[in-house]
């Protein structure tokens, strides 16, 4: 496996158990349809919430949240209807956030968590 | 998350217009949008805003920034913004106090390093901010001379965005940069050419001083090469220096046009003489977008110099009429309405007809009569009727130029102490009216009891009235000038001599 999908997968697991913590139950973990892939599926407040997962090493090239595009957070939206249909779950409201991770070696990864950003 | 705002100044031709710039970071993926009419310079503001606060170590938030450019409705132009959104967004970010940023006036163009770049048009802001009652301004030290000409204003010179953080009390080391300076102008150092270097044509000197002294309108007729654009060159030198006002709305309109100012106000009258292709919106100003001044706003308080005046297009010269009779440019755009002064002195040269030889004494014209007639046709009747000296001007001939070798002639510095004298003893006169020079007195007031001349005096006038060699607009134009002519010769009222003196000079041209 390359490296940036090992560093991905980290920061998966990472944002999993902050978001476990802070009460969500994890529907889905890297759900696939051929459009693309979602991050993760958690549930919480009577809301369905898709989540974007991004991480990085470092800043040094920009900060994780700059990373993800209108382009991107479109297909998201895309996904998560796929994913409703496919579930057959007909949840009152939905949500996308987005879940940055800064995985510097040898240190804790910081987890910052942006609520409906689209 | 945080919201500030700060001020900055929006122009709209020379009127400054005071734009609340609010900045509001929110829980959001990062992105910075600016909302309220920029154009497409104040746009691009956004990137340079976000890598000039990098590189100057106080970088802005990761989460959503929306700034708002307040009236959202008036129209921003340019890049003298960047220096209040960036304090704005600092200030939201709290990494600066928001209550400083809140009192002071923000103008400036930020460089990708973070230096501040000189912005056209300084002084007229600062002008602006201070009519409103703002009394701090912060702008890049290049421009700092420029502000600091407006009176009662604190002005911070800052040549970077850190300092400006760091004078609104971020927590920052200073690091010492070179702050960037307007490039040197070299149209500051122009010297005013000598009235010594003409020779001849003493009439024309003479029309000259009386022009200056009365603030007349001259047009000069006369075949190429008989010194009118020399003449023309010489009038802004006989003209006195510039007062207060007159000299700030000189230098704000230099500013706006993006020349450099220095260290001081322009005292000396500007010189216009925008070339005979001129399109209409070249002579009054104009634009799409920003409204720019043209050569007649510029021109304020100085001289607007037209050569070969029928070649110009006559839409542009009857252009001129509006701001001739009312001293402003108004120009309408579906936008915006900018008001420019416009209080300069007309002179226009033209050459007898298209060959140029018509009238003079040793060469024959060769135009046929339809020719030249049209040829002058071009200047249309409206605007010809609102100059007061009309004269014909002749080459010098080999006698003329031999006299003139032992004749002592008048240098510019002492026709202009003349003509400071004589604008002095028109004020005296005028004082209690709205008027201070001659050539702005109405009419009927110089026809009336206060200033009426006696038959004796006016009899020529009145038989050239009778004999319908000239109207009533032009008999009164004719008495305005005969007045500024006894003021010139240090008398209290116009003989018989000077009224005469006035119709040659109103009337030399018809041959």
């Amino acid at each position: 496996m390359a490296r940036k999908d090992e560093l991905g997968r980290r920061g998966e697991a990472c944002a999993a158990a902050f978001l476990t913590d802070a009460g969500y139950r994890v529907i889905a973990r890297n759900w696939r349809c051929p459009q693309g892939e979602i991050d993760l599926v958690v549930e919480g407040g009577g809301e369905v919430v898709f989540v974007e997962v991004k991480t990085r090493s470092g800043t040094g090239f920009g900060h994780p949240f700059e990373a993800i595009t209108v382009a991107k957070l479109a297909r998201l939206r895309r996904l998560a209807a796929a994913w409703c249909e496919q579930a057959d779950a007909w949840p009152g409201r939905i949500r996308i956030d987005a879940i940055a991770v800064i995985a510097e070696p040898g240190k804790t990864p910081v987890i910052e968590h942006l609520a409906g950003v689209f | 998350m945080g919201l500030a705002r700060t001020h900055a100044m929006a122009l709209l031709g020379l009127t400054g217009a005071l734009v609340e710039v609010e900045a509001d970071i929110s829980g959001q993926l990062p992105g910075m949008f600016l909302i309220g009419l920029p154009d497409a310079a104040l746009s691009e503001a956004t990137h340079r805003v976000r890598t000039a606060a990098a590189n100057s170590g106080c970088p802005l938030t990761r989460n959503r920034l929306t700034i708002n450019l307040s009236p959202a409705a008036l129209p921003k132009h340019g890049s003298g913004f960047d220096l209040a959104i960036a304090v704005a967004c600092l200030a939201a970010d709290e990494l600066i106090s928001a209550d400083s940023v809140a009192g002071v006036v923000h103008i400036g163009e930020l460089a990708l390093d973070g230096r501040l770049r000189p912005t056209p048009g300084i002084l007229p802001a600062v002008v602006a901010a201070s009519r409103l009652g703002h009394t701090t301004v912060m702008v890049p030290a290049g421009s700092a001379d420029e502000a600091s000409l407006v009176p009662d204003m604190r002005v911070i010179g800052v040549a970077t965005l850190r300092d400006a953080a760091i004078w609104h009390g971020a927590r920052l080391e200073p690091i010492p940069v070179d702050a960037i300076v307007p490039p040197a102008d070299p149209a500051e150092h122009v010297e005013e050419p000598d009235l010594v270097d003409v020779l001849g044509n003493d009439d024309a000197v003479l029309a000259l001083q009386i022009a200056a002294a009365g603030g007349h309108h001259v047009f000069m007729l006369g075949p190429p090469g008989s010194g009118k654009t020399m003449l023309a060159a010489r009038l802004p030198g006989l003209l006195p220096d510039l007062d207060a006002a007159a000299s700030l709305e000189v230098s704000s309109m230099r500013s706006l046009s993006g020349h450099a100012l220095g260290r001081a106000l322009i005292t000396r009258p500007p010189l216009e003489a925008p070339h005979h292709t001129a399109t209409a919106a070249a002579m009054v100003g104009g634009g799409s977008g920003q409204i720019r001044p043209g050569a007649a706003a510029r021109a304020s308080h100085g001289v607007l110099f037209l050569d070969e005046a029928p070649e110009f297009a006559s839409s542009v010269l009857d252009a001129l009429r509006q701001p001739l009779e009312s001293g402003v440019i108004i120009i309408h755009r579906a936008n915006a309405t900018a008001r420019f002064p416009a209080r300069f002195q007309l002179v226009m040269a033209a050459n007898p007809c298209p060959c140029g030889q018509y009238g003079s004494t040793d060469l024959d014209c060769t135009c046929p009569p339809s020719a030249r007639r049209r040829y002058l046709a071009r200047i249309s009747g409206p605007l010809l009727d609102r100059i007061d000296i009309q004269l014909r001007v002749t080459r010098v001939t080999a006698a003329q130029l031999r006299l003139a070798a032992d004749e002592p002639r008048r240098s510019s510095a002492t026709a202009r102490g003349r003509v400071i004298d004589a604008r002095a003893a028109a004020a005296d006169r005028l004082a209690g009216t709205p008027w201070s020079l001659n050539s702005e007195v109405p009419g009927p007031w110089l026809r009336g009891p206060q200033s009426r001349l006696g038959g004796s005096i006016t009899a020529t006038l009145d038989r050239a009235l009778e004999r319908g060699g000239i109207t009533m607009r032009g008999y009164d134009r004719v008495l305005r000038v005969a007045w500024t002519i006894a003021d010139l010769d240090g008398v209290q009222r116009p003989g018989a001599d000077h009224v005469g003196q006035a119709l040659y000079l109103r009337k030399g041209m018809t041959t």
